[in-house]
């Protein structure tokens, strides 16, 4: 606004009162002192790196890295690189969040509903959830699950027995696994065939109410078209897959699939943690629907199951979903307190690497790198979403 | 006149009746919020069984069960782990938290040194209760002591070193102090920081703006521990040989970093819910942009972002507890080095009874601070919004 | 709120300690006015807090013996606790001026880590460490396949384990913590069935199990722990302090020089014990290190000859109880083993 003015009279201006001579001037002091104040820290860190004898680069990441990983989602062993040591924490990390993402948005949002809910025990139960667990540190949740609570599971020898030949005691949680034999492929091509056929079904119902009004059940088609098939298809190909029951071994249980008490106790402490605060934002934005709208269906004779799902919830997530997706990087970026509590995260496999080689610049560098990489996709992806959920306005 | 006698017209009241019984009493109460639907009925029992489970337990836990005194581990140990109580016994070991409750206070601040960090503690509180109860007056004073000179005040007394106190190193500190400190100095620094960051991301001068958005984006993209472990391992490799900050300082630093680049964002927030007729309207005025900012847009912008603000300080409190990752000991840190690196009260009950006494003071203080800024937000509310 | 910015600014002026700076790390530590060494967080015998905050053990006490050398009192040194994980970091940036942190001599960190290890203040090797109560029948580490291992990151010891293992062809599950205590919390909590680090810490360890009885070290030594001091490359004058004041506790004790009689040895007829305490008139030994030439007499009177530091804190006189072995002199059959000071 006020550079108009003084575009109309530049004359009565002297030059240092010149909001954009000024701010020039203000931005070159700023780039010349901080370029001086980078090459300071370079300069300094080269000459430190120089003085110890430090190489600098990432040719390390080539190196053996010498140490085992227990929780591995890809091929590793101490003959790989630290390079692959590395991926194997990304990995950890991704599905420790990807995990704790489902289960803290399922939990969010059945605690942020109950908290609108007209039973009373169960709005005041919602209460005491959400004020308990957003008031204490994520750390302190996850070193009291951890210790807390692995200090009450039973040692391997008296394991508690649970259904289906499942197991839990301080050593994990041990349950059966399907081994894939021959003719699996069958299978998964019933799923995949299920899936495809209810996209399509539900295509069709969909066309078919808007021209006639006529509503086909499209929830139980395809629910039993996605078990059905592939069901269907293990009975064709003479049932070829086997369980592999943990069995007790010298001295852990061998076979079946474990998920250790790190992994249990990180995921649990950063679902519930991170649900007391998807509830909040799940309340928030169904209040922000203006009553009006609950009205306005109730007028149009939908019930108010239908209402909910095609009127209420679609507004109320167009509120919901920027907030929850800060939420979702926090999620992520406190999967890195797994370091307390020895969960091979990218964190703590980074600073095993770093103690090995000595390269603390490059390691925070792939720290800062993969971590606002997670960030940004999580957010780029959250963008897409919204803008799809968004209001389509004519 | 006459009067007619209107015998349709009661001329009396009739005595008030009692509400329907459907609609009144305990019954009509439980039928309305516990049992209106089936599945409604259904959650409530459901409820109602999980509370029954839970509640006794914890409570038997927690109080009933509990050992009140005892002077080691032995006390709460069962017979068959080489104690006196009954095998299969559990409950809240409570003298370990006694015992080493100075430690969880203070750390290792010297004995007889440690009426200094409860003198500091004293004011403030003296200066922060006035600060907090609008009624009082002198709030500019007392703003003026509270941040301005405050931080001077403690520091000798908590570091000493002057006026004959004895120099106290930062290393002993530790316990609820380091929590108190680093979250007093978080805010106090990130607060303004905070600010200019926001008002740099929304200036018009782009190399401003620039480098307010990527400062702002790289550290609400990377974890804190991150943050913390540059500031206190690398932060010497930046400096010239022979250059050392203060271990705690250099915590304090990473962590005002950090909560500042989540003030700008929730000011900035603020900064954009200002109608464009209110920077017109100042501009109009012939005000500069220091003068617009700080007597018309601040203090609208940051009225309305008071929850957020009060939001980010909670955050930051509860983030104090990652310096135990870096081998600081703040109030987690201290409960947590007394569980695994002490045998004396090494016991299975021990670990759980020290976070829970810890979850409860970090409790204490996030609601505190949630419900402090609930209130104030009401009482702020002039009725601009509708 | 400019007020309180300058509040802050300035008391965070006033905490910020700034020294010249300077290559030299004499100088810098003779400037700062004490020693900044790097220990272990707790490990029974070699770094620990006793119950009045002091630290006390083997690594503490070489320490205070290189304090004793520069300033001729034991007590100017400050200790920074340090992670195994954090250890390099903090002594390559500068944050400490000796690591002195049970610490294995290997080649890839005199090398790539850019240290220099001034020698071996205590010859160890790995072991393993099982709960006999609850692993009854367990007498080897070869039978330990399938087990759980409890193992601190970024050790010497969690790359033997995968060593060891793999060279026996056996199954692990190695169960990784970042910090000594949370180590020990797990195994003790049976998290693991074994807990792997260097012998004399695995006695350490078992003193502070909640029952130590329960606990017993296996007889295998899976490797060469050779731990010492270490300081940073390129100030070979440090390096040469650092060394020497090892050596001078190895001559001291070879020499029966303990800090109860060292005033009177200063007046000794033996050129060797005169020459090591700086008694000989003219000697430049102790200056052209860079110190006064008391130094040893100096170290001496802070904490005694090796000898009495490796009884004070892990042999006889110290809860561990652990024999001298091959920690003992070479004239008694170990490998330590002073150089000269001539």
């Amino acid at each position: 606004m006020s550079q108009h003015v003084i575009r109309d009279e530049p004359a009565r201006v002297p030059l240092i009162y010149n909001p954009r001579v000024r701010g020039i001037v203000f931005q070159v002091l700023l780039v010349a002192l901080l370029a001086l104040g980078v090459w300071w820290i370079v300069d300094n860190t080269v000459e430190n790196l120089r003085r110890s004898n430090i190489s600098t680069g990432f040719a390390f990441l080539r190196g053996r890295a010498g140490f085992d990983i227990s929780d591995r989602l890809i091929e590793y062993t101490s003959d790989s690189s630290f390079g692959r040591a590395l991926l194997v924490g990304i990995a950890n990390t991704l599905v420790v969040a990807a995990a704790g993402i489902v289960t803290a948005t399922i939990l969010g949002f059945l605690i942020g509903v109950g908290r609108l809910s007209n039973n009373w025990l169960i709005r005041k139960l919602a209460t005491v959830y959400v004020e308990v667990f957003r008031n204490i540190p994520p750390l302190l949740v996850i070193l009291f699950w951890y210790q807390g609570v692995l200090a009450v599971l039973p040692s391997v020898r008296d394991s508690l027995s649970l259904p289906f030949g499942s197991y839990l005691n301080n050593r994990g949680f041990y349950f059966p696994r399907f081994v894939w034999g021959e003719g699996t492929g069958l299978i998964l091509a019933g799923f995949l065939a299920g899936v495809a056929l209810s996209w399509y079904v539900a295509r069709r119902a969909r066309a078919r109410q808007m021209a006639t009004g006529e509503r086909f059940p499209v929830l139980w088609t395809s629910v039993a078209l996605i078990v059905g098939l592939p069901l269907l298809a293990f009975f064709v190909s003479g049932m070829p897959v086997s369980v592999d029951y943990p069995q007790k071994g010298t001295f852990n249980l061998t076979g079946g699939t474990n998920i250790k008490p790190e992994f249990l106790s990180l995921y649990l402490a950063l679902s519930f943690y991170t649900a007391s605060f998807i509830a909040e934002i799940v309340r928030a934005g169904i209040m922000g629907v203006p009553r009006g709208q609950t009205e306005a269906f109730s007028a149009l004779g939908i019930r108010s199951r239908d209402g909910m799902r095609l009127v209420v919830i679609p507004q109320a997530l167009r509120i919901i979903i920027p907030p929850l997706t800060s939420q979702y990087l926090n999620l992520t970026k406190n999967s890195s307190l797994a370091v307390a509590i020895g969960y091979p995260d990218l964190y703590a496999i980074g600073g095993t690497i770093l103690n090995q080689t000595g390269q603390a610049i490059e390691v925070v560098v792939i720290f800062m790198v993969v971590y606002l990489s997670i960030s940004i996709l999580t957010s780029l992806f959250m963008n897409w979403f919204n803008a799809k959920m968004a209001l389509k306005e004519r | 006149m006459q009067e007619h006698s209107m015998s349709f017209v009661r001329t009396e009241m009739t005595p008030a009746t009692a509400a329907p019984r459907s609609q009144a009493g305990i019954g009509a109460w439980l039928r309305k919020n516990l049992f209106s639907t089936p599945l409604n009925s259904a959650l409530t029992l459901v409820a109602l069984l999980i509370l029954a489970w839970a509640v006794p337990r914890m409570l038997n836990w927690l109080f009933f069960d509990a050992i009140w005194v005892g002077a080691d581990r032995t006390a709460c140990l069962t017979t068959e782990q080489g104690g006196e109580l009954p095998a299969g016994w559990s409950g809240a070991c409570w003298p370990f938290v006694t015992s080493r409750f100075g430690q969880f206070m203070f750390g290792r601040y010297p004995l007889d040194e440690r009426w200094r960090v409860m003198l500091t503690g004293a004011i403030f509180v003296a200066l922060l209760v006035p600060l907090m109860i609008p009624r009082i007056p002198w709030k500019r004073l007392n703003a003026a002591l509270f941040f301005g000179a405050f931080p001077f005040i403690a520091y000798f007394l908590l570091v000493g070193g002057v006026f004959g106190l004895r120099y106290v190193e930062t290393s002993l500190w530790g316990g609820l102090l380091v929590t108190l400190v680093i979250s007093y100095v978080g805010i106090v620094v990130s607060l303004p920081l905070g600010i200019l960051l926001a008002l740099g991301r929304r200036s018009h001068m782009p190399i401003v703006k620039l480098l307010s958005v990527v400062f702002i984006e790289t550290v609400r993209g990377v974890p804190l521990v991150t943050v913390l472990f540059m500031a206190s391992f690398m932060l010497p490799l930046f400096v010239p040989p022979g250059m050392t900050f203060d271990k705690l300082l250099r915590a304090l630093i990473g962590v005002a970093l950090f909560a500042s680049a989540y003030m700008a964002e929730v000011v900035r927030g603020g900064l954009q819910a200002i109608p464009r007729g209110q920077y017109e309207g100042a501009d109009s005025l012939g005000l500069g942009y220091w003068q617009k900012m700080g007597l018309i847009i601040m203090p609208q912008a940051l009225k309305l972002v008071i929850p957020g603000i009060v939001n980010t300080f909670i955050g930051m409190f509860k983030d104090t507890t990652l310096v135990l990752i870096i081998s600081m000991f703040d109030l987690l840190g201290v409960v947590k080095q007394n569980i695994s690196g002490d045998p004396t009260w090494a016991t299975p009950q021990t670990a759980k009874t020290g976070y829970i006494f810890a979850a409860a003071i970090f409790w204490i203080f996030c609601f505190g601070m949630s419900r402090y800024s609930i209130w104030m937000e009401r009482r702020l509310d002039t009725g601009h919004r509708r | 709120m400019k007020k309180f910015v300058t509040g802050i600014l300035g008391s965070a002026a006033l905490a910020l300690s700034a020294s010249a700076a300077s290559a030299a790390t004499l100088d810098d530590v003779k400037a700062k006015g004490f020693l900044q060494c790097g220990v272990n967080t707790s490990l029974a015998g070699f770094s620990a807090p006793n119950d009045k905050g002091e630290w006390t053990g083997l690594d503490v006490d070489f320490c205070r013996a290189v304090a004793a050398a520069i300033f001729g009192d034991g007590e100017k040194v400050k200790f920074t606790a340090l992670s195994a994980k954090d250890r390099f970091t903090a002594l390559q940036s500068g944050e400490i001026d000796i690591l002195s942190r049970n610490t294995t001599w290997t080649i890839n960190r005199d090398t790539a880590l850019g240290l220099n290890f001034a020698g071996v203040t205590y010859y160890d090797g790995q072991g393993f460490m099982i709960n006999a109560k609850k692993l009854p029948g367990v007498n080897s580490a070869l039978q330990l396949s399938g087990a759980s291992v409890c193992v601190q990151a970024g050790t010497t010891t969690e790359l033997n384990l995968a060593d060891y293992f793999s060279a026996n062809n056996m199954e692990y599950n190695p169960v990784v913590f970042e910090k000594f205590e949370e180590t020990n919390a797990a195994y003790d909590a049976g998290r693991c069935d074994a807990y792997t680090t260097d012998q004399s810490g695995l006695y350490a360890v078992r003193l502070q199990m909640s029952s130590p009885d329960d606990h017993v070290v296996l007889p295998e030594i899976i490797s060469k722990e050779p731990l010492g001091p270490s300081v940073r490359q390129g100030d070979d004058q440090w390096f040469d302090i650092v060394k020497w004041t090892y050596f001078a506790l190895l001559n001291a004790e070879e020499a029966g020089i303990t800090q109860a009689n060292v005033d009177e040895m200063k007046n000794s007829t033996s050129p060797d014990i005169r020459r090591l305490l700086g008694s000989e008139s003219e000697t430049k030994i102790g200056t052209d290190l860079g110190l006064s030439n008391d130094w040893v007499v100096n170290i001496i009177k802070a904490t005694g000859n090796y000898g009495e530091i490796f009884e004070r804190n892990v042999g006889t006189g110290s809860p561990l109880k652990i024999a001298r072995g091959v920690n003992a002199l070479w004239t008694k059959g170990g490998l330590q083993y002073g150089m000269p000071i001539r």
